[in-house]
């Protein structure tokens, strides 16, 4: 029973998911940032009306949810599996929204990879046939994110240059089994490969740079996802990375071309692209927000328009915790990345 | 207006060597206040502190090297007056003004305001 | 502690170092002094306020200015104004006694969701506890010594 699997960590799918819907609910900020105007909803206020972060955290990814949904006439109800998860210890904003939704969970843990990993779950469990319609959803909030990781909002101090900001924001898309005809807000974009990345930790133990730690697993993704295919960077038309920041980005393309691979033309970063160099961000955005709600706003609209014809999405993620920073663990990274086309 | 002169020069000074500290060994804020403190506990007790306090007045006591100035002068005229129980109270008490303030205003502050993102 | 680490993983750490973008330390030292040599200035004012017109002994002096001190550090942390005075000053902000304010506000107006007593109560010292731990105690220590000496 291997094959659907290619190569050491690469799956294809034969009966590939299509993408059906998806949503994108920001910040202030990033709504302020270039990618503003592709985004489903920019909150003014990043209590979104509820008492703690925390509670509109979880509203974002329930909402964002919802949106996708209401965009192709379904509910909740109508959906088989939902996927997802968030920043914050067990995952609660996803856990809380779950209780709201529904539907039946698995809750996901990836860091900033989750939203890659929920997409490349939820595509095998409709092309294996366990599931006719899935909700892929991660969701990250900069205040959360800072009082659990980092330092209470209001303490002073500079950030370093090479330290990214956690995107308020969360994204959901929908898959479903390619024999759906109901309504959908993609005409053709499907999954149709997935590459299952490695934990790989080149020792970097810096918080504040977590673009470098998680750099080398993106180049060993991708470079393991080209030689599993057999396929060449020229056969996709971008390959868009998580939340790498502009450091990040630089150590990856310098990987990938010790690999021989020149990526560089064809690269494409969400932390980069959702704050603007004047918004004062540092190395651009990170967080499992910052690839969800680019891919499912900017990206999946560029798709469905042709001008991307097939891209290779690799989400990034630093899987340190709290106590293993304090312990003065280095940061383990990881990467999964799926082939996203339109057909 | 030359008090002022000095305690700008010595406390600008004092916080150039907590922004060396930052900037070229990444010590995170707490440590930083934690190594000033202690410095400024040492210092004093080697007699070193005091001159610089005569000198510079606000410029020395302000930056937390001061606080541990309090400290120190606190312990050691307790040790002098009541011996080891002078040892153990002294420091507290040099500083009770600062600390109570800090519980206080802390308090107070939290209830009142509510923390924003920054922009 | 530290397993040991192979040669692809020093060799990306030294490439990493090289690469890194880095802070002007030049710059942050220029602004630690002028912002911290303000805030020292204040407090020479409050020392004076407290001198002249309070007519303070010289012991209640230290601790008057240090109460002003710390009530401008904690009321501008509640305000919402130190962490962006902190964001241009670096440590001309943390090491004034201020800065000390601002550690003890700063996490407890962030836990305040999380209760009174465990989350306002305990993270008043959550980052300033250390401080009086090791001055504290350094202080101690220094006052035994003058005991054995004297």
């Amino acid at each position: 029973m291997k094959n659907k699997r290619i190569g050491r960590q690469t799956l294809a799918f034969p009966q590939p998911p299509r993408i059906i819907s998806s949503a994108a609910i920001v910040g202030d900020i990033e709504g302020q940032g270039p990618l503003g105007a592709y985004f489903d909803q920019v909150l003014e206020d990043d209590t979104w009306g509820e008492a703690s972060w925390e509670k509109a955290e979880r509203k974002m990814f329930e909402q964002t949810v919802r949106r996708a949904l209401q965009k192709i006439d379904l509910e909740s109800s109508d959906l088989d599996c939902l996927l997802g998860g968030d920043l914050l210890n067990q995952i609660i904003s996803a856990n809380f929204a779950a209780r709201e939704l529904k539907t039946p969970f698995l809750g996901l843990y990836g860091a900033c990879s989750t939203m890659a990993e929920s997409l490349l779950l939820g595509s095998i469990l409709i092309d294996g046939g366990y599931a006719d319609r899935v909700a892929c959803a991660a969701t990250s909030h900069f205040c959360t994110a800072e009082r659990q990781f980092r330092n209470p909002l209001e303490m002073g101090g500079q950030t370093t240059p090479t330290a990214q900001r956690t995107v308020t924001g969360a994204g959901s898309t929908i898959l479903a089994d390619n024999g759906y005809g109901g309504k959908a807000l993609y005409g053709n974009v499907q999954v149709t490969a997935g590459t299952i990345g490695r934990v790989i930790d080149l020792g970097i133990t810096d918080s504040n740079n977590m673009g470098a730690a998680m750099a080398p697993a993106a180049a060993d993704t991708l470079c393991t996802h080209l030689s599993d295919t057999g396929r060449s960077i020229r056969d996709y038309d971008l390959i868009v990375t998580g939340d790498l920041g502009r450091f990040g980005s630089e150590m990856f393309l310098e990987l990938c071309s010790d690999h021989g691979i020149d990526a560089q033309r064809r690269h494409l970063d969400c932390g980069n692209l959702i704050f603007s160099a004047a918004q004062k961000v540092d190395c651009g955005g990170s967080g499992c927000g910052c690839s969800a709600c680019v891919l499912n706003s900017y990206l999946l609209g560029r798709l469905e328009q042709g001008e991307l014809r097939r891209i290779f999405f690799i989400a990034t993620g630093a899987l340190m915790s709290t106590t293993s920073g304090m312990q003065s663990d280095s940061i383990p990274g990881i990467a999964h990345g799926v082939v996203l086309e339109r057909r | 207006m030359l008090d002022y002169l000095c305690a700008f020069v010595i406390g600008g000074g004092i916080c150039v060597i907590g922004q060396l500290l930052i900037s070229l060994t990444r010590l995170t804020p707490a440590r930083i206040l934690v190594i000033f403190v202690t410095a400024g506990v040492f210092l004093t007790a080697l007699g070193l502190y005091e001159p610089l306090v005569e000198f510079a007045g606000a410029g020395a006591t302000v930056p937390l090297t001061g606080f541990g100035y309090s400290l120190a002068t606190g312990a050691m005229e307790g040790a002098m007056e009541n011996g080891v129980i002078g040892a153990f109270t002294g420091g507290i008490t040099a500083t009770a003004g600062g600390v109570s303030a800090a519980i206080l205003f802390g308090y107070i502050n939290a209830l009142i305001f509510t923390p924003k993102a920054k922009k | 502690m530290k397993n040991p680490q192979t040669a692809q993983q020093k060799q990306y750490q030294q490439r990493v170092n090289e690469k890194m973008p880095r802070s002007n330390v030049l710059s942050q030292c220029l602004r630690a002094f002028v912002s911290g040599g303000i805030i020292c200035c204040i407090g020479q004012a409050v020392r004076a306020w407290g001198q002249g017109p309070l007519g303070l002994s010289e012991e209640n002096l230290a601790a008057f200015t240090a109460m002003v001190m710390v009530f401008l550090g904690a009321t501008l942390t509640g305000l919402g104004v130190y962490d962006k005075i902190g964001t241009w000053a670096g440590a001309g902000s943390i090491v004034p006694i201020t800065g000390f304010a601002n550690s003890v506000v700063s996490p407890a107006m962030e836990f305040k969701r999380e209760g009174f007593v465990m989350g306002v109560g305990a993270k008043l010292f959550s980052i300033a506890g250390p401080v009086l731990v090791y001055g504290i105690s350094a202080s101690i220590l220094v006052g035994l010594v003058t005991c054995l000496l004297k």
